[in-house]
């Protein structure tokens, strides 16, 4: 594997047709490099959570992974509302998704505690009215 | 507990994965909430939902399910079966409520993805 593999997937604000194709496009990368299961299916969660959060939350966004023999890191950028509570955003079960959203089965609000448990460490930054960043890291080798 | 046994059990028509049917259902998992079936379940489970859009498939073959069977009789469009057979995601269909589908395959010894533990 060369040094660093980065992948970039556009994501445009209420495209669920489209979700999970960003994360799937993590996915099957991550498998053709060899990745163990396990920091596959890690990240593959974490890719479709951050994708997932554009689509409801955002106007458009970008998933990136960076994948070097020691780590994948998943970073999401998002033009978007921002999170105005970035504490509440984080708590299991809050989500600001509207019904008809939610009807759909997302915004069950277990978005983030699904990062955190997947991922080995996770940053979240948001500007109100600008956009939200989030980049987890998934390193290679922890189980 | 093969998807066979799943599909007599659940009286369920096959809507793709006829020649998949000898899968192994490691364990069940039933929810309408997407992310709440990333959270909790794992490989090999059977996701029993009454969503029935793409995203669900995706979301199937993104943690490697051994299936999905759709409760209450709701019927996916088309695309869904396409994209099943896309992505090699057995799908069923069965007419009985989530309770009763979830009821009867434990019965018949399926357990869910913590054993039965509470969270």
């Amino acid at each position: 594997m060369a040094e660093e593999l980065v992948l970039e997937f556009e994501v445009g604000g209420l495209d669920f047709a489209a979700v999970g194709e960003a994360s799937g496009g993590v996915k099957r990368a991550l498998q053709q490099v060899g990745m163990g299961a396990s920091v596959v299916r890690r990240a593959a969660v974490c890719a479709f959570e951050v994708e997932t959060n554009i689509v409801i939350h955002a106007t458009r966004g970008v998933v990136r992974a960076r994948i070097s023999p020691e780590r994948v890191v998943v970073e999401a950028e998002d033009e978007g509302p921002g999170i105005r509570d970035l504490e509440l955003a984080m708590r299991e079960g809050y989500s600001t998704a509207p019904a008809y959203i939610r009807e759909m089965g997302f915004g069950a609000g277990m978005g983030f505690a699904n990062m955190r448990r997947c991922s080995d460490s996770m940053e979240v930054s948001s500007e109100v009215g600008k956009g939200t960043r989030v980049r987890l890291v998934i390193e290679v080798g922890k189980p | 507990m093969y998807l066979r046994d799943v599909q007599r059990i659940l009286k369920a028509e096959v809507l793709w994965g006829e020649d998949l049917l000898d899968r192994e259902v490691v364990a069940g998992f039933g929810c309408d909430l997407i992310s709440d079936s990333l959270f909790f379940a794992t490989p090999g489970t059977l996701l029993l939902t009454g969503l029935t859009h793409p995203q669900v498939v995706r979301a199937a073959e993104l943690m490697e399910f051994c299936g999905v069977v759709f409760v209450r009789g709701k019927r996916p469009g088309d695309g869904v079966v396409d994209l099943a057979r896309e992505r090699e995601m057995p799908l069923l269909l069965t007419g009985y409520l989530m309770f009763d589908s979830c009821g009867l395959l434990y019965e018949a010894g399926l357990r869910g993805c913590r054993a039965g533990e509470p969270r």
